[in-house]
């Protein structure tokens, strides 16, 4: 009974930490626009403002879609062909034929993504092979149907609908369409991952899979969830990619997979699962694109982003460490306080 | 990926150990060019030290090309062509290569088509160092090699076919930039990697060009690397415009790069004020010069790329020619071609497109 009567205390306490983290992010965040804007006003100006939300966008979908993954344990690495395969296959489905819907085109990039999703969740959820290796699989195949179906084609912005190409770089009142669409996508999961009991879920898995299976959680469901919805938010990332870019070749988003994972941690989505929340993960990819940026403007040798971007996630991870360690103490001193 | 690197580069230190062998074994006599040109003496009976001119072109060559990395699409057509062209000599050519365009990832590509007893290797090195010494140990085996599109270093390659000289790309796009800002204001260049062959030998000559009085109003602020990476691409577009506000034109000679730069600037504020110019395939830039974000750019045909590529490999492997300066041979339909200085052929000048004639092409 523990658990119970620490319940209460020990959720605001570590709610409190992560949202300290979310806060931490922000303030980097903050600071990182600040020193850029000050020595090149331009960068906050309205087109460099759209500039920084349009180039996180891709970005936060696949750390949204992925933090579902890395908070239950496990982890896709096969976004990065996922993407590239949606936005050539949905490319060259829109070139045969400018009538067709970019609604439509959507859908399907969505349904390609979610039928790699479930294959991903299939194998680690009932072949109960380890998910790097699986996902890793995975990459490789994926990227090889994405080769042969390309077959060293390329895939213009002449070919495409122009109701597409508007959709990466038009808006709505000023506001672009795809940060918007991130922003929708990455608030819905938030709020379900928070406030729905099959939310909670994800974490519990994700802090001991004995333990929730023990409780009669439905492990194998909830993991298959994760990577169906992982996989689905690849295949809106792919579809956004191809109306962002324009043109696109086999290995689009190629590599892709670290950068979501180094953002996503960096956001405060611990790799050994079970705490995080999404819009860390978010602010985690806002954080990495603005950083790439922000050295461009600030006349930075383009080594040190790569160097920038280690260094982060070192911190991140020695900084969850540190966080995890103090709060297991805390709530072991109160729970002993109390008499369990 | 760690593991694979380090097989790559392992198979490469195995190679480099090999033809470390070999050289010593051939050396000690002579160690001059034409040690590489003939192949080590004893190993190749087949190829002539010197040119024939009327040699025949043997049937059933067999001849590989080896890409920066398959799938790319520029390369792709090269190669294509370049297979077809075969078919006119009655050859045998075939398209293998790495899925990345990473500096050693063509090392094991080239040791299976020694194994496979090719008669010619073609190759778009990715790195000019990186493939030389398996390059050199094909040689040793009397297996011709031809870079082209991005040559490998000069000593271990017989021949290499460039697209246009680099001379004349450099020196044409800051001509053809200059005339659509009215010869005056901040330019920029967005590349591919800093260390690309080609493309920096073609920034040198840009830079040299822009020494010439009738550039003297003209300033190159930065040259921004893109990577080949669409996002990266966008992103160095957007750090350039952010920081050198009065930037009038950027010229990208990579084909990622010009259509990043186009496709950001004609969805901003910039659209209409900074010309973008650069070399770029006629199907990918159609979008842009058509609604006037771009009004130039150019490249050569790379059909004729790759069919010159083709027919000079197997006129090497036939003894036509050796690869030495100033030997002539025909190459099918685009006629008559003269080897310059280092074994080097040129396709001819770069063809401009603009909004004009940009229909007539499909590729």
């Amino acid at each position: 009974m523990t658990a119970v009567t620490a319940g209460r205390g020990g959720r605001s306490l570590v709610d409190l930490v992560f949202r300290a983290r979310e806060l931490s992010i922000v303030a980097a965040l903050v600071l990182l626009v600040a020193v850029t804007t000050g020595v090149n006003g331009n960068f906050l100006s309205g087109q460099g403002v759209k500039d920084i939300f349009l180039n996180a966008s891709i970005l936060v979908l696949l750390a949204v879609g992925q933090s579902f993954v890395i908070i239950t344990k496990n982890i896709d690495l096969s976004v990065g062909s996922v993407v590239g395969l949606v936005a050539f296959t949905v490319g060259d489905f829109l070139a045969a034929d400018h009538g067709r819907g970019i609604v439509f085109a959507v859908i399907l990039g969505v349904a390609i993504g979610a039928v790699c999703g479930l294959a991903n969740g299939l194998l680690v959820s009932f072949g109960r092979v380890p998910a790097l290796v699986v996902t890793l699989g995975t990459l490789y195949v994926i990227q090889g149907l994405d080769h042969f179906i390309a077959h060293g084609r390329q895939i213009n912005a002449v070919d495409l609908p122009p109701a597409l190409l508007s959709m990466g770089n038009g808006g709505v009142l000023g506001i672009p369409y795809l940060p918007l669409i991130a922003v929708l996508v990455m608030v819905a999961a938030g709020y379900y991952l928070r406030s729905y009991a099959s939310g909670r879920d994800f974490y519990a898995i994700g802090s001991s899979p004995e333990a929730a299976r023990l409780a009669g959680l439905p492990v194998r469901r909830r993991v298959m969830t994760a990577y169906l919805l992982s996989g689905g938010l690849a295949g809106l990332a792919g579809v956004l990619w191809l109306a962002r870019f324009g043109t696109v070749v086999a290995d689009a988003a190629g590599g892709w997979e670290l950068q979501v994972v180094s953002a996503v941690v960096v956001g405060g989505v611990a790799i050994t699962g079970g705490v995080g929340s999404v819009y860390g993960a978010a602010l985690g990819a806002l954080l990495l694109t603005t950083i790439t940026s922000a050295l461009v403007v600030l006349k930075v040798d383009p080594f040190w982003q790569q160097a920038i971007t280690g260094a982060l996630l070192l911190l991140a991870i020695s900084v969850d460490r540190l966080l995890a360690l103090r709060v297991a103490r805390i709530l072991r001193r109160r729970n002993a306080r109390h008499g369990s | 990926m760690f593991t694979s690197s380090r097989r790559v580069a392992s198979a490469a230190a195995l190679v480099g150990l090999l033809s470390l062998g070999l050289s010593a074994c051939g050396g000690g006599t002579t160690k001059d060019s034409t040690a590489a040109q003939g192949g080590g003496g004893q190993t190749t009976g087949s190829a002539p030290a010197s040119a024939d001119p009327n040699a025949p072109i043997k049937e059933g060559l067999k001849i590989a090309f080896l890409p920066k990395q398959i799938n790319n699409p520029y390369e792709t057509i090269v190669d294509k062509a370049g297979i077809e062209a075969a078919g006119e000599y009655k050859g045998e050519a075939k398209e293998v290569g790495p899925s990345d365009a990473s500096a050693s990832s063509q090392v094991s590509y080239i040791n299976t088509l020694i194994q496979q007893k090719q008669d010619a290797i073609l190759i778009a090195a990715n790195d000019a160092n990186a493939v030389c010494g398996p390059l050199k140990q094909a040689m040793s085996k009397g297996i011709k090699v031809v870079a082209y599109d991005s040559d490998a270093a000069k000593d271990c390659r017989n021949l290499f076919i460039n697209q246009a000289s680099s001379e004349e790309i450099g020196r044409s796009q800051v001509k053809m930039l200059s005339d659509q800002i009215g010869g005056k204001g901040e330019i920029a260049i967005l590349s591919a990697t800093a260390n690309a062959t080609n493309q920096n030998a073609w920034i040198e000559f840009m830079k040299d060009e822009l020494g010439k009085p009738e550039y003297k109003d003209l300033k190159l602020v930065k040259v921004a690397y893109g990577d080949d990476d669409d996002q990266k691409s966008f992103q160095e577009t957007q750090g350039l415009l952010q920081a050198y506000p009065d930037l009038k034109g950027i010229i990208s000679p990579t084909t990622v790069g010009i259509s990043a730069a186009s496709r950001y600037i004609s969805g901003s504020k910039y659209k209409g004020k900074v010309a973008v110019t650069g070399l770029g395939t006629p199907n990918q830039m159609r979008e842009y010069v058509k609604n006037g974000t771009v009004k130039e750019f150019a490249l050569w045909n790379p059909k004729d790329l790759g069919y010159l590529a083709s027919f000079s490999a197997a006129a090497l492997a036939s003894g036509r020619i050796t690869g030495a300066e100033g030997e002539k041979f025909t190459a099918g339909k685009l006629g008559e071609f003269t080897i310059g200085k280092d074994g080097e052929i040129i396709l001819g000048p770069p063809f401009t497109f603009n909004a004009e004639n940009i229909d007539e092409f499909d590729f």
